[in-house]
Parts: structure tokens; C-alpha cells; sequence
């Protein structure tokens, strides 16, 4: 049966007429065609995929499952009846982080411009603005996210000043703003680099002020530019607002331990891994279908 | 075609790297055991089942040992464990251990400790130690993961507060409905605070010890839940104007700490004899009137 297509061993770019065959054009083609390996979506690659993925994930499933530790696994970490008891209060508790990462990301979002700006301050005399943004950023994005939230957490209410806010959550929204906010910066910044120099030479040549060409000419292009990672930062922050649970927050995390510690059973964990997976992969779907969008509006109709 | 069948042959053999290495067989003696006569005492008991390491009881407890339980301080020969060494054998856990081990015909030199986070007590799989203590609590469902001997220790749980606080002096858990209450992880504290104590504002749950009792320093929370001798060690050592404001009664059947082994294990029945004997002999009553003598004293705060 070997080679009984006699199909030739050529470039799929070399069926593409009009093309300079000595300059292929990268793969492209559909998301199926390139879970499927690139090239022609044929019926025998097709098979090729299905086989080899069965055979792979068949092979792996038996020697797990046949493995002497299996059965205590099984009862520890994919028990049903904990299942069944621990999900629902985890989905419930999880609405301390929905609201600790919503209010976080807002804040992110006005921070992190915030910082963008001031570094993108051209002339001598912002200097020093600059060089507090670029503190900031480097600052926070060098230390490690539960850190900032045990210093803060910890450390803010301790000193016990008058009007400083003594609430776990309060101290976590702050700490995760902080942390994401460097991130996020950088982000903008990448963004607003990104926008050619001529398009502020156009606004300040139709007068307006530089202000004015930054706000309306160029954050417009520049946020555009990235919010595919924005989101990813953003899938990020909801990941860590897990964290919180150091400080004794009773939120998902903390309610997987609690359960996970009063049953002896890990199976709480997997519960809790499921309802982070169940919003993040939807998250990062999209952005893949932005940056699929994005890159075929700016090829749309043109030949390059 | 032949790549193919080659590339299928490479993907076997990555997924069968990933696979576990097989386990020694496990001993095929659990039906002769039953039948045999059980052994009279721990040592003949202990003898038979065997440790871990041979001749060596290794013994599994959280780092930092925490006072009471543990005593004595840090030595320089074992100076990876906080708070104390408890290869010294003292404080309540401590002498327990050397006094259990002594059962079992170990003397105090062939005893080694080993640092197991609590999370990790109850791991599946082989363990490292051949039984943990670290005021474990005795529970129905975590005896479907583990094994536990009986009772080494009747525990109640207390409340902990700051002097002058607004539930300093409660005798009734009516008067703690709005209390910003905390506890550790791990233990049945917080159990006890979300059944019984039920407040309206929810209440806080710490990693370890350290992270409820600084809390409650910050005015975090009102008051933390721990069991009673923790509570005298947090009250004498840990918060300068810390104050117990009750022991808390007994709900439903008496809360106890155990010590846990690996389920199954053939060690089980040693330690309850051990433990029965220690108790028989007035061993196990003179170790705690030794080291947590003042637990009497608190006042019960009535349900």
C-alpha cells in the first residue's frame, strides 16, 4: 500500500498558482488543516491524524489506568462523591474572584495607561516622569505576585493607621493591580511604539497638540493593536487572584483547601481547575479568533 | 506508510516513558494476618509489621513544631526544623512519641523525624514516614485516606482574642454572631466556627498558625478558633495582650487527635496497643498533666 497515492513530496505552496515558487509563503490554511499537520486537508492525512492520535492517547490511557497507583489516584483526586459535594461550593465561593479580578482589571486598565503615558513623554524635561514609570514597571514585574500580596495584605493593615482600609480583598485588588498594571505598561507601550511616527507628524501638522494627537490619534490605533495581549495579562490576573487565599480570604482556592484538608482528598483541587479551565480556555479561543481576525483584515484583499 | 507505522512506534514509546514504575509487589500476608492470634503487645506487634527503615521509627510532623506539642527549642545537629527539635522528644507530642516508640522496642536514638507539610500527610501513594502527628483530628472521611490509632489526646476547641476587644469576656456563642472570626487550615476550627458558632460575617481561614494568629494581631479578625492548648501557647508566647476567651463545649462526639499512617498499614494495631498500654499504666495522663497541665483552667463558653 506504500506510496500507492504516488502523491509528489512537493511544498503545498507549489499548487498555488501565480506565485514566485523560489518565495513560499509561510503555511497558512485553516485551524483544522494545521491541528492536522499543514498541508492538503486530504482524506489520507486525515486518517494519518485520527489513527496516530488514537494510538497515542489510547496507549497513554491504558498505562495509566493499568498502573499499580491508580485506583488510590483515582479515589484521591477524581473522587466522584467529593466531587459532587466540593464543586458547588467552589463555584460559589469563585465569585470572590470574578469579583476581586473584574475590579482589578478596571483598575489595570487606567493604571497601566497611566504609566504608558508617562513613559511615552517625549523632551528632557519629563525625564523624571519617565524614569518613575520605568521604576514602577521594572519594580513590580521582578517580584513575584504573592509577594506583593503577603506585603500588602499583611504588612498595610499591621500598621494600623487611621483610614487605611484593613480588608483582605481590598489589599488584593490593590497588590493584583499593582503587579498586572507593569505588565499591562508594557503592553500599551508596545502598542503606542507601534504606531509609525508619521501619524503624530499628521495630527501636529494639523495642529493638534501633542496631548491631543496622543489621545485621538494615536491610543486609538495603539490599544486596537493589543488587545490580544491585554487579554492574555487578563487571563493571567484571573489565574492569580487564586493568591488571595493566603491572606485567609475563604475564596475558590481556599475553599478547595478546606474541603481538600477535611477529607484527606485532593479531589477538591481538580473541581477547582475545572471551573478556572471553563473560563479561561473561552478567553483564550477569542483571542485566538482576534489575532486570526486582525491578521486577515490587515492581508484582507491585498496581495503582498 | 513505513514513516507512519515508525511515527505511531515513536509515539507508543513516549506515552510508555511516562508511565509509572511498577511497585514491588505488595505483601500477600493480609488474609494470614487475620487468621493468626493478634499479638499481645506493641513490641512483638511492631516486630512483625515492620518500619519503613529497619530498626529505625521514622515519624512524621509539621515544620515549625509548634509549642506545646513541641518543646525544647532548636539544636544545631538538626537545625532545618523551627520552634524546636523534636527529636528531642519534648512537649506533649514529643514525649507521646518517645513513649509510644519505647512500646514498640525503640529506643529514643532510633527515632528520626521527617518534615511533612500537612497537605502532604495524606498523600496516596508510598510514604516516608511511618506514621505523622501533628494534631490531627479524627474524622470518618479522612479515615477513607488514611489510617488513625485511637486517641492520643481529647481535644476542645478555644477562642482567642485581644484584651478589650468586642468579644473579650463572651460567655455565650450568641455573642459572638458578629464577630470577624479566623482559624488555621487543617484543622476542625473552622468546622467548628461555620456549624456551630454560625456568625454573619464569614469567616477567615489562614494557611498555618502563624498567618491566623498575625491577623488577629493586625485586627484582622476579632478572634481566631484553635484548639485549647494551642490556645494557651498563643495567649502566653505569641500575642503580648492575647487573652483565651473560652474553651468551647463539645459538640456531637468528642473531637481527639490521632496518629496517622498509610491506609492499611500493619502498623495500625501496634500503635493502639501501644497507645492502650501508655494509657493503662497512667503513662499518657502523667505526659499531659507534664506539659499541658494548665488546659483546666479556661472558662466554657456556653452554646
Amino acid at each position: 500500500m506504500a506510496g500507492s497515492g504516488g502523491t509528489p513530496n512537493l511544498h503545498a505552496s507549489s499548487g498555488t498558482p501565480g506565485l514566485d515558487p523560489r518565495f513560499p509563503l509561510p503555511p497558512r490554511g485553516s485551524r483544522r488543516s494545521r491541528i492536522l499537520g499543514g498541508g492538503e486537508p486530504g482524506a489520507r492525512s486525515v486518517w494519518i491524524a485520527v489513527a496516530s492520535t488514537v494510538v497515542f492517547f489510547g496507549v497513554a490511557a491504558i498505562l495509566v489506568v493499568s498502573s499499580p497507583g491508580w485506583p488510590e489516584i483515582k479515589s484521591t483526586f477524581f473522587n466522584q462523591r467529593v466531587f459532587e459535594e466540593s464543586f458547588p461550593k467552589i463555584v460559589r465561593q469563585f465569585g470572590t474572584n470574578v469579583f476581586i479580578f473584574l475590579v482589578a482589571e478596571v483598575f489595570v486598565l487606567i493604571v497601566a495607561l497611566f504609566f504608558a503615558v508617562l513613559r511615552s513623554l517625549p523632551g528632557p524635561v519629563f525625564a523624571p516622569l519617565r524614569i518613575l514609570a520605568i521604576a514602577y514597571t521594572d519594580v513590580f514585574r521582578g517580584i513575584p505576585t504573592i509577594l506583593v500580596i503577603s506585603l500588602l495584605g499583611f504588612g498595610m493593615p499591621a500598621l494600623r493607621l487611621q483610614g487605611l482600609p484593613k480588608s483582605e480583598v481590598f489589599w488584593a485588588i490593590v497588590a493584583l493591580t499593582l503587579v498586572y498594571s507593569a505588565y499591562v505598561t508594557e503592553v500599551y507601550r508596545a502598542g503606542i511604539e507601534s504606531v509609525h511616527p508619521s501619524q503624530t507628524a499628521a495630527a501636529r501638522s494639523l495642529g493638534l497638540s501633542r496631548l491631543q494627537s496622543m489621545r485621538h490619534v494615536v491610543l486609538p490605533q495603539a490599544v486596537r493593536r493589543v488587545v490580544p495581549p491585554l487579554l492574555n495579562d487578563f487571563i493571567g490576573l484571573q489565574k492569580d487572584s487564586a493568591l488571595v487565599a493566603f491572606l485567609g480570604v475563604v475564596e475558590a482556592l481556599q475553599t478547595a483547601n478546606i474541603i481538600s484538608a477535611a477529607e484527606f482528598n485532593y479531589t477538591p483541587f481538580v473541581s477547582l481547575a475545572l471551573v478556572y479551565l471553563v473560563i479561561t480556555i473561552p478567553q483564550t479561543r477569542f483571542v485566538d479568533w482576534l489575532v486570526e481576525r486582525d491578521r486577515k483584515r490587515r492581508q484582507g484583499g491585498t496581495v503582498l | 506508510m513505513r514513516r507512519f507505522l515508525l511515527g505511531l512506534a515513536v509515539l507508543a514509546v513516549v506515552a510508555a516513558a511516562c508511565a509509572p514504575e511498577e511497585d514491588e509487589a505488595p505483601p500477600a500476608d493480609d488474609g494470614a494476618t487475620a487468621t493468626e492470634p493478634a499479638p499481645v503487645d506493641a513490641a512483638t506487634c511492631a516486630a512483625d509489621a515492620g518500619t519503613i527503615s529497619d530498626g529505625v521509627l521514622t515519624v512524621g510532623t509539621g515544620n515549625p513544631a509548634f509549642p506545646p506539642w513541641w518543646e525544647g527549642g532548636t539544636t544545631d545537629a538538626n537545625a532545618d526544623w523551627e520552634f524546636n527539635d523534636p527529636h528531642l522528644l519534648e512537649g506533649f507530642e514529643g514525649a507521646t512519641v518517645g513513649a509510644v516508640a519505647e512500646q514498640l522496642g525503640f529506643a529514643p536514638d532510633a527515632i528520626h523525624f521527617v518534615p511533612v507539610p500537612f497537605n502532604k500527610s495524606f498523600a496516596p501513594g508510598p510514604k516516608d514516614f511511618d506514621f505523622v502527628l501533628q494534631q490531627i483530628s479524627y474524622s470518618d472521611k479522612r479515615a477513607e485516606a488514611v489510617d488513625f490509632s485511637e486517641s492520643y489526646y481529647d481535644v476542645n476547641q478555644a477562642l482567642v482574642s485581644v484584651k478589650g476587644s468586642d468579644i473579650d469576656g463572651a460567655t455565650t456563642l450568641a455573642e459572638l454572631q458578629s464577630a470577624k472570626l479566623g482559624a488555621p487550615l487543617g484543622t476542625t476550627s473552622f468546622d467548628y466556627i461555620e456549624q456551630n458558632i454560625q456568625p454573619s460575617e464569614e469567616p477567615a481561614v489562614y494557611n498555618d498558625l502563624n498567618g491566623a494568629v498575625q491577623a488577629l494581631k493586625n485586627g484582622q479578625v476579632d478572634g481566631i478558633v484553635v484548639d485549647l492548648p494551642t490556645a494557651f501557647f498563643v495567649t502566653a508566647v505569641q500575642i503580648p495582650k492575647g487573652v483565651i476567651v473560652g474553651q468551647f463545649p463539645t459538640v456531637g462526639a468528642q473531637e481527639y487527635f490521632a496518629l496517622a499512617l498509610e491506609k492499611d498499614s500493619a502498623l495500625t494495631e501496634c500503635l493502639d496497643l501501644a497507645l492502650q498500654a501508655l494509657k493503662d499504666d497512667g503513662t499518657l495522663p502523667a505526659i499531659q498533666q507534664e506539659w499541658l497541665a494548665d488546659n483546666a483552667s479556661a472558662p466554657v463558653i456556653e452554646g
